[in-house]
C-alpha cells in the first residue's frame, strides 16, 4: 500500500498541530503541505497534488468550500475532508451528500476511518455544495492539467464568446467554462452590464466617450484602466451610463 | 450596593419621566370626572395644573435628593417616608395657594392631599407592578444572553487548540483550561447585579488569552484603560461578548489579523466604553453580530432604563461599538 499524500489547511497553527499528531498515530499517510488558507491550499494543491486534503471551512481569504471547489478542477482530483468546529449549515449538507467532515475537536478513530474510506472509494462530487457558498473569492481556469486561480478583484471585464467567456485581467486573458448569466448572477453587485455580451468591472471604467460618425450611428465607448481596449455600449443600456 | 430593591430609582431620568406622565394622566383623569361638557374641560384642567405642575416638580425634586437616603431603608419604610413628604408637600402647597390666590374651588386642602396620595399609591403601585414584571425578564434575558454567548465556534476551537498543546506544551494547557473554567463559571453563572468593572476586565483578558492561543500573534489588543475610573459598576458581560464579536468578525476574517482597541473612560457621572476592530466589508457574518447587540441593549436598559445607549458605527474599515451608561460607584 502507497503511503497516502495529505494537504492540511487551518487557519490556526494549533489546530494544524493538532491534526498533524493524530495523523502522525496513523501508518502510511504523509502530510505533504501545510497551508494558512483557502487560497493557499490551493495554490500548495497544485504545487503537489495531494491524494487527500483536509480543508477547515472558515478561513480568511478563500474558505474551505470554495478552496474544494477550485481544488475539484486539478487532475487527479484530490479527496476532500472538510474540518470545522461547528457549522450548522454546512454539516446539514455533508450528511445528505455524503461528503466526509470531521467535528474539532477530532478524533483519532474518526480521521483513521476517514482516511481508510478516502483509500477505499473514489472522490464524490462537491457540486451539491455551491449553494452553501456565498460569492467566491477567485475563478478557477482549467490549464494544462492544472488549474490557474483568478481574483475577482483583478478582472476588468468578462465577454461572451461562443462556449466560453473570456476573462480580461490587466496582464492576461483567459477563457472560463461557465455563462456570463451566471457570473452576473453571483457577482452582479461588482459588474454592469455594458452590452449582451459583456459585463465590466464598475471600479475599472475610466469613462465614457461617444464615436462614430455625424448621422445616427454614433455609439458609446466606455473607457478601461489598465487595457487599451474600449467596450462598446449598447442602445439598450445606455440608460446605465446616465446613472453613473 | 442598595437593598431596598423595590423602590424605583427616583434619580433615574426614565423613572422621573414615567412619574411626570402618570401624575399629568390622573390629572387628566380628575378633570374629565369633575367636567361637566368639553367645553369646561381646558378651563378646568389649567386651573387644576396651577396646583399640580409646582407640587410635581416640587415633590420629584424632594424625592430625587431623598432617594440615597430611602434606597438603605426597607421598602415599607421608604413608602411611609414618601407618602409623608408627600402629604406634607401637598398641605403646605395647598395652604400656600388658598391664601394667595383666588383657586379656592381647585385648593381645597382636603382635595389637594387626598388627590395627591392617590396619585403617589397609584405611581407606587405601577412602578411594583412593573418590577414584577420586569424580573422575570432579566432571567430570561440573561439565560437568552448566555445561548448567545457561548459561542459553539469558540468553544469547540479552543479545546481543540487545548487538545494540540497537551502534548508539546503542557504547563501552557493547564493555564489555557484554568482561563477557560473561570469563563465560564462567570458565563453559566447568577448574572443579575452590577459587578465591579475591574473583574469585568480580567474576564476579558482570560478570554482574550484564551483566543491568542488559537490566534498567536494575529491578534493584538490595545487596553486604553489609563483613566480607568475607580470602583465602577457595569452590568455584568458587558465587555465580553463584545470583545468577542470584534474577535469574530473583526479579527478571523483577516488572514494577517488585526488589533482591537478597548477604551475605558468616564465624565462627570457618564461611564464610556468603546471597542473598535478592523472591519472588511466584504465578509458575511452579520447575524450573530446583531444578536449580542441586541442582547447588550436589552440588559442595560433593564439596569439603567433610558439612561444607558448602545451604537455602532462603520467607517475608514474601523467597526466601533460604544457604550454610554451612568458611572455607578460601589
Amino acid at each position: 500500500m502507497s503511503s497516502l499524500t495529505i494537504l492540511i489547511a487551518d487557519d490556526e497553527a494549533p489546530a494544524r498541530n493538532r491534526l498533524k499528531d493524530l495523523l502522525s498515530d496513523i501508518t502510511n499517510v504523509s502530510v505533504i503541505a501545510e497551508a494558512k488558507n483557502g487560497k493557499e491550499a490551493v495554490d500548495l494543491a497544485i504545487q503537489h497534488k495531494p491524494d487527500l486534503m483536509l480543508l477547515d471551512i472558515r478561513m480568511p481569504l478563500m474558505d474551505g468550500l470554495e478552496a474544494a471547489e477550485h481544488a475539484q478542477k486539478l487532475i487527479p482530483k484530490p479527496h476532500i475532508i472538510f474540518t470545522t468546529a461547528f457549522d450548522t449549515y454546512a454539516i446539514k449538507a455533508f450528511d445528505l451528500n455524503a461528503i466526509d467532515y470531521l467535528l474539532k475537536p477530532i478524533r483519532l478513530e474518526r480521521l483513521q476511518a476517514a482516511i481508510e474510506k478516502v483509500r477505499a472509494i473514489a472522490p464524490p462530487s462537491l457540486a451539491a455544495l455551491k449553494p452553501l457558498q456565498k460569492t467566491r473569492s477567485h475563478l478557477s481556469i482549467h490549464e494544462r492539467g492544472s488549474i490557474v486561480l483568478i481574483p475577482i478583484d483583478e478582472i476588468i471585464y468578462c465577454r461572451a464568446e461562443l462556449k466560453y467567456v473570456t476573462i480580461r485581467t490587466k496582464e492576461k486573458e483567459y477563457l472560463l467554462e461557465e455563462s456570463l448569466t451566471h457570473l452576473e448572477a453571483e457577482f452582479g453587485e461588482r459588474f454592469i452590464r455594458l452590452h449582451r455580451n459583456c459585463l465590466v468591472a464598475q471600479y475599472a471604467i475610466s469613462g465614457y466617450e461617444k464615436r462614430g460618425d455625424e448621422t445616427d450611428n454614433q455609439q458609446w465607448h466606455a473607457m478601461l484602466k489598465g487595457v487599451p481596449e474600449t467596450i462598446t455600449v449598447s442602445r439598450r443600456q445606455q440608460h446605465l451610463i446616465r446613472k453613473a | 450596593m442598595s437593598k431596598n430593591k423595590q423602590l424605583p430609582n427616583l434619580q433615574n431620568l426614565g423613572i422621573l419621566l414615567r412619574i411626570l406622565v402618570g401624575v399629568n394622566l390622573f390629572g387628566i383623569i380628575a378633570t374629565i370626572l369633575v367636567s361637566k361638557q368639553l367645553s369646561e374641560f381646558l378651563p378646568i384642567f389649567t386651573m387644576l395644573s396651577t396646583v399640580i405642575q409646582p407640587l410635581l416638580l416640587f415633590s420629584i425634586l424632594v424625592l430625587y435628593l431623598l432617594y440615597p437616603l430611602l434606597k438603605k431603608l426597607r421598602y415599607w419604610q421608604s413608602v411611609a417616608i414618601i407618602v409623608g413628604v408627600e402629604i406634607i408637600i401637598a398641605t403646605t402647597i395647598s395652604l400656600l395657594f388658598s391664601q394667595s390666590l383666588l383657586l379656592e374651588y381647585a385648593t381645597a386642602p382636603y382635595r389637594v392631599i387626598l388627590l395627591t396620595l392617590s396619585a403617589t399609591a397609584a405611581m407606587l403601585y405601577y412602578f411594583d407592578l412593573r418590577q414584577r414584571a420586569y424580573s422575570p425578564a432579566i432571567t430570561e434575558a440573561r439565560l437568552q444572553a448566555l445561548q448567545a454567548r457561548i459561542r459553539p465556534h469558540f468553544l469547540f476551537n479552543s479545546i481543540n487548540a487545548v487538545l494540540s498543546l497537551i502534548r508539546s506544551q503542557p504547563k501552557r494547557a493547564e493555564t489555557a483550561l484554568e482561563d477557560m473554567a473561570e469563563l465560564f463559571r462567570v458565563l453559566m453563572g447568577e448574572n443579575r447585579d452590577l459587578v465591579p468593572l475591574e473583574q469585568e476586565i480580567t474576564l476579558c483578558k482570560q478570554y482574550l488569552n484564551i483566543e491568542s492561543l488559537r490566534m498567536e500573534d494575529r491578534l493584538r489588543v490595545d487596553w486604553r484603560v489609563d483613566e480607568l475610573p475607580n470602583h465602577a459598576l457595569v452590568p455584568p458581560l458587558i465587555l465580553q461578548p463584545l470583545v468577542e464579536n470584534a474577535v469574530y468578525h473583526g479579527i478571523e476574517p483577516i488572514a494577517e489579523g488585526g488589533q482591537i482597541v478597548v477604551t475605558i473612560t468616564h465624565k462627570a457621572n457618564e461611564l464610556l466604553i468603546k471597542i473598535s476592530n478592523p472591519y472588511q466589508a466584504n465578509n458575511s457574518h452579520h447575524m450573530g453580530n446583531k444578536m449580542a447587540l441586541k442582547n447588550i441593549k436589552e440588559r442595560l436598559a433593564l439596569h439603567f432604563d433610558l439612561e444607558a445607549s448602545i451604537r455602532h458605527q462603520t467607517n475608514n474599515g474601523h467597526y466601533t461599538v460604544t457604550i454610554r451608561m451612568p458611572y455607578e460607584k460601589s
